[in-house]
């Protein structure tokens, strides 16, 4: 298949992985922020094919994994007002809260429907009048300027009965929180979709100030094989810098247009992330002006103190201390098909990854 | 679902027969044998490219009595119906229903139909049931008991169509792709097979994929199982969805596949008459059985990647990003 058989070319990958060879003579760790990008190293086997010197660990790049308890609890909460439809992205309604999930909630009553768009919401409040519909409004920069360019078109075309929930957080404050948390890291393969719209300027701190190499990759086998070599030469000539491998996609400035909307309807605030707690400026608020679609301005519910999961150790996993075989629920309290964890729910988790491609 | 088969169904209604779990029943009545099975579908769309609930309903029952080695004689045929449906789709499926069981030879012999109150059902259910006569050589396709390492697994053409293409009827995010469901009888093609080769197992991956069926032969036969990616035959059109969606075209669902294991001599030549019918141009050996992983499925790439394949629990899930 065209754009994607190119990228996984057999030859090309090794090539990369005997120029690594050849290069890279430090020992170094580097983590994958994505996970776009740990999904395709587990599934085309890429650690495999890295000197031993070189490690990988994962970052906290699943926007599902990442989002907190209390926003699931929330969600749940939401979902069972009269009169409400709830609405999201796929692997959402897996996610374990305090006490059930939304996929329970669904099957017990609660209107809660899959998406593919955050936009076909906007079709379902057309056609229902009479309900309330609440989008759950998760992901990093990537799904957020299409949440800020549906509310805008709920506002330009009047709906009233559209509500959305935002969780959706921002990357560069919670690479730099990892840092200053005391991750020890070479250099980051930073997410290729998130700097598609930021632009590559957010990283040039990371690069000048704490001595990190970062590259923007993209997320087939030769792309991310690629990214680690060109990581590797930087570590090499001792010259960390901000790099873009996934140059199909990514360019310095990144889309401007979709940062506007960002801006003209979100507003940074300091938000919760599982397993990493609270770190400032870091998630997207509905700004005043658009309040009329806020759903927290608007529904009154009660949400049960979060319990996290005992033994659970998503937190240490994403902020890349720990891996999934360090947890004694792994693989026997927590699967994928009776998830413990959020990072055991998404297909992107580190967990489910590790499990799927464990062998 | 396995749980509540086994919780509830298991439980109440287990006898030698029914434990052996196996997509139909093989039951002797005086000296002959026959094979039996039962199929409920209420698809949503009725309507999809390459068929519609009718085909479906007579597919699927005669692709799980044919797998189970016998040869499908007889069908009965179960409407539901939800008050207001209209009498011309009606006949439209009907007529569809009628002419697929003519092409697989089967007559449809015995009926039923409700009309339910609005809201009781949605638009139109259908259930068949279906006997066939099996000769004794082939007793033991459905029990998988000759397994050894070095058999090959061969399917018969591109996997995943059916259930990409009724998705994409489905949902609301219409790709423009000629991926059509496979819908087919496959008891002819199958009866080609067994009247001239010996294979070891067969069953058709409808729900769950390929996937949930290597997972059931493995845990059967305490065998491994190998797949090499690189030869499971997939369309672009269901990769290129599968790609956008996150989905493993091995978890979707086929209508008109055969899954066989044969040893690998006899199996090549499978693969060969395989080729030959219009059921089974696209035709591969996709994998082999082996001694290592017992009980488990591993997917080989190609640049040494190696993957466990697990069962699809609940529904494909899209990713978010």
């Amino acid at each position: 298949m065209e754009f994607v058989d190119e990228y996984r070319n057999k030859d090309l990958i090794l090539s990369f992985a005997e120029k690594l060879r050849e290069v890279s003579k430090k020992e170094i760790i580097l983590m994958e922020v994505c996970g776009g990008h740990t999904m395709a190293i587990h599934r085309f086997g890429l650690t495999s094919l890295l000197p031993s010197n070189i490690r990988l660990i994962s970052g906290p790049g699943c926007p599902v994994c990442v989002s907190s308890q209390h926003f699931i609890d929330m969600a749940m909460a939401y979902s069972k007002i009269p009169e409400t439809i709830i609405t999201t992205y796929g692997d959402l309604i897996r996610v374990p809260g305090s006490s059930t999930s939304l996929e329970k909630e669904r099957a017990a009553g609660s209107d809660i429907r899959i998406v593919y768009s955050a936009l076909e919401s906007l079709e379902i409040a057309r056609v229902n009048p009479d309900k309330n519909i609440i989008f759950l409004g998760i992901g990093f920069e990537t799904t957020a300027p299409a949440t800020a360019a549906t509310i805008i078109q709920a506002k330009k075309r009047k709906i009233s009965n559209f509500f959305v929930l935002s969780a959706h957080k921002v990357m560069p404050p919670v690479m730099k929180a990892l840092v200053e948390d005391g991750v020890r890291i070479n250099g980051f393969i930073a997410p290729g979709h998130v700097t598609a719209i930021t632009g590559t300027d957010i990283y040039n701190e990371l690069a000048s100030d704490y001595g990190l190499g970062v590259v923007v990759s993209g997320f087939e086998p030769a792309d991310l094989m690629q990214a680690v070599l060109m990581l590797a030469v930087q570590m090499e000539s001792g010259k960390p810098k901000v790099e873009i491998q996934y140059q199909r996609v990514v360019n310095n400035k990144g889309n401007i247009i979709a940062r506007q909307l960002l801006n003209e309807v979100f507003v940074h605030r300091d938000d919760n992330w599982r397993g990493l707690g609270m770190i400032p400026e870091s998630g997207l608020k509905i700004r005043e002006d658009f309040s009329s679609f806020d759903a927290e301005k608007h529904f009154i519910v009660r949400i049960p103190e979060s319990i996290e999961p005992k033994g659970c150790i998503c937190g240490q996993i994403l902020r890349g201390l720990k891996t999934p075989e360090d947890c004694h629920l792994f693989g026997k309290r927590c699967s994928p098909s009776d998830p413990a964890g959020a990072c055991m729910v998404s297909g992107e988790g580190t967990c489910a990854t590790y499990y799927k491609y464990r062998s | 679902m396995h749980e509540l088969i086994n919780d509830v169904f298991i439980k109440h209604f287990g006898n030698e027969i029914l434990n052996e779990q196996t997509d139909s029943a093989i039951l002797s009545v005086g000296s002959s044998e026959i094979s039996f099975t039962t199929d409920s579908f209420v698809i949503d769309p009725l309507f999809f490219p390459g068929g519609n609930i009718g085909k479906l309903a007579v597919c699927g029952t005669v692709n799980d009595i044919a797998v189970s080695g016998a040869e499908p004689l007889y069908l009965s045929v179960s409407f539901i119906i939800e008050e207001g449906f209209p009498f011309n789709d009606l006949e439209v499926i009907v007529e569809s229903l009628a002419s697929e069981a003519m092409n697989a030879g089967v007559l449809i012999v015995t009926g039923d139909t409700k009309v339910v109150n609005k809201g009781k059902c949605d638009k139109l259910f259908i259930n068949t049931a279906g006997i066939g006569r099996l000769k004794m050589e082939n007793r033991y396709i459905s029990k998988a008991l000759n397994l050894q390492e070095g058999d090959i697994i061969i399917i018969n053409g591109n996997i995943g169509d059916h259930g990409m293409a009724v998705m994409n009827a489905r949902e609301s995010f219409n790709f423009k792709t000629p991926v059509e469901s496979d819908c087919a009888s496959l008891n002819h093609l199958i009866k080609k097979i067994l009247d001239r080769y010996p294979v070891k197992f067969m069953r058709d991956p409808t729900r769950g994929g390929v996937a949930t069926v290597m997972n059931e032969l493995a845990s059967k036969t305490k065998l491994g199982i190998e797949l090499t990616e690189s030869d499971l035959p997939v369309s672009n059109g269901v990769k290129a969805m599968c790609e956008i969606l996150g989905f493993d075209p091995l978890h979707i669902a086929n209508e008109g596949k055969v899954l066989i294991v044969a040893a690998e001599k006899e199996g090549l030549k499978i693969l060969d008459l395989l080729k030959n019918d219009i059921l089974g141009k696209k035709s591969a050996v996709i994998g082999r059985v082996v001694n290592e992983h017992p009980g488990k499925v591993v997917l080989r790439n190609e640049t040494g990647g190696r993957r466990i394949v697990d069962s699809l629990t609940g529904d494909q899930l899209p990713r978010i990003c």
